[in-house]
């Protein structure tokens, strides 16, 4: 049987000869993103604004302006609605009452007797109602969890590696991140707690890349002393290379069924997985690598490392290749 | 080389088998776990809310309410406690303004005594000598009760605890259903219950404190001065439940709720309006009775937290300790009453500051789309694997399956939940699943083009590739850690997935498949190594 070779053997490709240009298109996109954020503003889920939502479906199709104004007959603030996986489901956002939790119930309710007044058979799917203490509380657990998440992870590549390592791990991941919220910017998809998970998701997959390539870096620094960093860089980029599209796309693969496939709950979060996905792979390639030239790593990095007791060093004693 | 010894071919059999044996009693209906015999594990995955539907909800105690409280019952006590033993001592003045107990002793020359008697009140039950509140003595005959911090923090958590018992047993007075009360920090208490159809029903029955109190109306209060909020002395102006205005009621408690022992929705028989029909008990019944036969013809009110519901006149004494509270109920606020008073009221008064809840036909439907996308995709990546590896390809595949069925059974062993950001950890996970599969194959590729052996570049393929996998392995582990202490709700689901599925997919893609391969390769002994 004839297997499906994606790349071929022995690929030859100068990744590095077009690191300058990756590293300005990394940069155009990292302070866009920030530029963006500061710009156009998240579009913050109930999580972590406070307030209400409702999502709700109908028995028959329904206009969203006649809803919009319907809900905006209330009182109730400025809603929110937006179409959620179908021309009947629609999830109502509202803002944060003015005058505490009771206040916020009663809003809940009068919406849903207002749907239930108008739209026969309308079904109320979900109920969220998050006050304004919680949610800055969620805001700053999430913060918190992928703050702690990517030094953690740093400092374990700087015990694991060499320092340049650690560091050009931490300016991937800042990177990642940063795109990651550029593109919610862009899209204005709404963030909620479950992208959090994504989120964090994206920093797992993008170090877990990274990692791999970093470990081919290392056990060719320690076979190939004799060789420059830049052309060992794309020595380790191109012998990797075949296991980076295939496990990107086997998880892209998985991802996207998820996405036609699964159900409308996941589909923000399924989305902010496959684009985490694909932005870590390209700064694995181009940002976690390049990061070593510029932050010096020699040749030589490894060196004592061989005559060091430990795992490692019997590993590049073993091998001479 | 290539040496997979038989006690590890066992071991790692045996290992599998007993995943896979606690994996099914969750991939089962349960009408077929009815029939499963009883020697067999059974616990099954937990679903969460947003998967099965129903509410979960995050009160908090209103602490301010709770210290208000605490004072006016201090007030109480010392009141009566004063005024009961002998010598009488009287007091004046009583204050709780500023969160601290202040009052006159009329008799200066008793203040020491008063004092000497705040004593077994003012000091903490426990050993370890702290206060509950400070006592000091201003200007010779002006006694000062400060809550002390300790005693503020003790008194919430005892609250606590009783709040979460009278919670408990008013959403689900028979004890039947599968509802979750726990407590969260100091001062709040979660709430998950499945399938609920009335969020609001829900929060209704929660959010009423439910103390309920009998006062005389007082009759001498003049109109004016209690629509502008004043009330002579030794009585109180309370609002109307309606909102109709407010009345003038004698602060002294006539009868409280505490002395109920069952409260029932029923319909009154002349006028069908629904009512509350409780019940005393004995110390009760005869104190009502007492109170009632003083004062016929007179209003008395029934209050509830601190709003009057109705002031009937009493026309006959009521002595069988049986009573109706009537106000402008429907069927359903009644017997939303009757629970609360039946379970007692809450010790400290409880906000929803979240809510969420969802309705089964939406959970049903996620599981149902969930279960499907995930056979897809794992379909297409079982595809994808074959057509790249070939026979490594299958391994990998049983690998992965085998991968699934561990997740599934370990959480079942731990009787954790499955959320929806569960379901995107488990895609995850079978992702690093592949990627550990794919770095074992590629090296193998990859060492064969060097020009090694068969079995030489399988042995090596799997040595180097395993340095990465365990790096890359750690980092994920040291992220879902961290998710895990510093996240809440939802991120925990995630990394309680991530974790389990780091381990299972690391065992399964390195010792399973490396097994399945050296197995092949003694039995076979391979010339061609297609990969």
């Amino acid at each position: 049987m004839k297997l499906l070779k994606l790349v071929p053997d022995n690929t030859n490709l100068d990744f590095m000869r077009w690191r300058n240009l990756a590293l300005l298109l990394s940069i155009i996109l990292t302070v866009g993103s920030v530029v963006l954020v500061g710009v156009r503003g998240l579009n913050l889920g109930v999580d972590f604004v406070g307030g209400q939502m409702i999502r709700t479906t109908f028995a028959q199709p329904v206009d969203v302006e006649q809803l919009r104004s319907q809900v905006g007959g209330l009182g109730l603030g400025e809603a929110n609605i937006q179409e959620f996986g179908g021309p009947r489901s629609f999830q109502i956002r509202l803002p944060k009452p003015e005058g505490g939790e009771a206040a916020a119930n009663r809003a809940a309710s009068r919406v849903r007797a207002m749907l239930a007044q108008q739209y026969t058979g309308a079904r109320i799917d979900a109920v969220e109602t998050v006050s304004g203490k919680v949610s800055e509380e969620l805001a700053t657990d999430g913060a918190l969890a992928i703050l702690f998440a990517m030094i953690g992870i740093a400092l374990y590549i700087w015990l694991r590696f060499e320092w340049q390592f650690g560091v050009g791990a931490l300016v991937t991941l800042l990177h990642d991140v940063a795109v990651m919220f550029g593109f919610f910017a862009l899209t204005q998809f709404q963030v909620d707690l479950n992208i959090v998970a994504a989120f964090l998701a994206l920093v797992g997959y993008s170090l877990n890349d990274t990692v791999v390539i970093y470990d081919r870096i290392r056990e060719n620094l320690r076979k190939y002393r004799k060789m420059a960093i830049v052309p060992l860089l794309n020595l380790s980029l191109n012998e990797t290379l075949s296991r980076t599209i295939v496990t990107a796309l086997s998880i892209m693969l998985a991802l996207a069924m998820l996405l036609i496939f699964g159900p409308d709950v996941v589909f923000g979060l399924t989305l902010a997985i496959l684009i985490g996905t694909l932005i870590g792979t390209y700064s694995s390639i181009y940002i976690s690598s390049p990061m070593l030239v510029w932050l010096g790593v020699k040749s030589d990095s490894f060196v004592k490392a061989d005559d060091r007791p430990g795992p490692e060093g019997q590993q590049g004693a073993r091998e001479p290749a | 080389m290539m040496d997979f010894p038989r006690w590890k071919v066992w071991a790692v059999t045996l290992t599998i088998l007993a995943g896979i044996l606690f994996a099914i009693p969750s991939l089962l209906p349960a009408s077929a776990l009815a029939k499963y015999p009883a020697w067999l594990p059974s616990a099954r995955i937990n679903l969460g809310l947003d998967l099965a539907g129903g509410s979960h909800l995050l009160l908090e105690a209103d602490t301010a309410d709770a210290a208000k409280q605490r004072l006016q019952a201090m007030e109480d006590t010392v009141s009566t406690e004063l005024r009961r033993n002998n010598p009488r001592i009287d007091v004046g003045d009583i204050s709780t303004s500023g969160g601290r107990l202040s009052f006159m002793v009329r008799d200066p020359a008793l203040v020491d005594a008063a004092v000497e008697r705040l004593r077994p009140l003012t000091q903490g039950v426990g050993l370890t000598g702290t206060r509950d509140w400070d006592v000091e003595v201003v200007d010779s005959s002006r006694i000062v009760l400060t809550p002390t911090r300790s005693g503020a923090t003790k008194a919430l958590k005892d609250a606590m605890t009783v709040a979460r018992d009278v919670v408990r047993r008013r959403i689900d007075p028979q004890g039947t259903k599968e509802i979750t009360v726990v407590g969260q920090g100091e001062q709040r208490i979660l709430v998950q219950v499945p399938g609920v159809e009335d969020p609001e029903a829900l929060k209704a029955l929660i959010g009423q404190t439910a103390r309920l109190e009998f006062k005389l109306v007082d009759l001498t209060a003049d109109a004016e001065q209690v629509a502008a909020g004043r009330a002579p002395a030794g009585s109180q102006v309370l609002a109307l439940a309606d909102g109709t205005g407010a009345m003038a009621v004698k602060r002294r408690v006539m009868v409280s709720g505490d002395q109920l022992v069952d409260a029932k929705q029923s319909f009154e028989q002349t006028s069908g309006a629904a009512v509350v029909s409780i019940t005393f008990n004995s110390a009760g019944a005869r104190r009502f009775g007492r109170v009632t036969q003083e004062n016929v013809g007179k209003p008395f009110a029934i209050i509830l937290d601190d709003k009057i519901l109705s002031a009937p006149n009493i026309n006959e004494p009521i002595l069988g300790g049986q009573a109706q509270i009537s106000g402008n109920f429907t069927v359903e606020s009644a017997n939303a009453l009757a629970i609360s008073l039946a379970s007692g009221k809450l010790p400290v008064k409880l906000n929803v500051i979240e809510e969420r809840t969802v309705g089964p036909d939406l959970g049903k439907d996620s599981i149902r789309k969930g279960a499907i996308a995930s056979g897809i995709a794992t379909i297409a990546v079982i595809a994808f694997m074959l057509v790249t590896y070939g026979r490594f390809g299958v391994y990998a595949t049983v690998a992965l399956t085998v991968n699934a069925l561990l997740i599934l059974g370990i959480m079942a062993i731990f009787n954790a939940t499955l959320t929806l950001p569960g379901i995107a950890g488990f895609v995850l996970t079978i992702g690093a699943a592949v990627d550990a599969n794919v770095l074992i194959n590629e090296r193998i590729r990859e060492e064969q083009r060097r020009g090694r052996k068969i079995i030489d570049s399988i042995e090596t393929g799997y040595t180097e590739a395993s340095t990465a996998i365990f790096d890359a392995n750690i980092t994920n582990v040291i992220a879902a850690a961290l998710m895990f202490y510093f996240g809440s709700g939802p991120i925990r689901g995630f990394a309680v997935v991530l974790m389990i599925g780091i381990v299972t997919s690391v065992f399964t893609a390195v010792n399973l498949t490396r097994m399945l391969v050296a197995l092949w390769v003694k039995r076979n002994r391979p010339k061609v190594l297609n990969i």
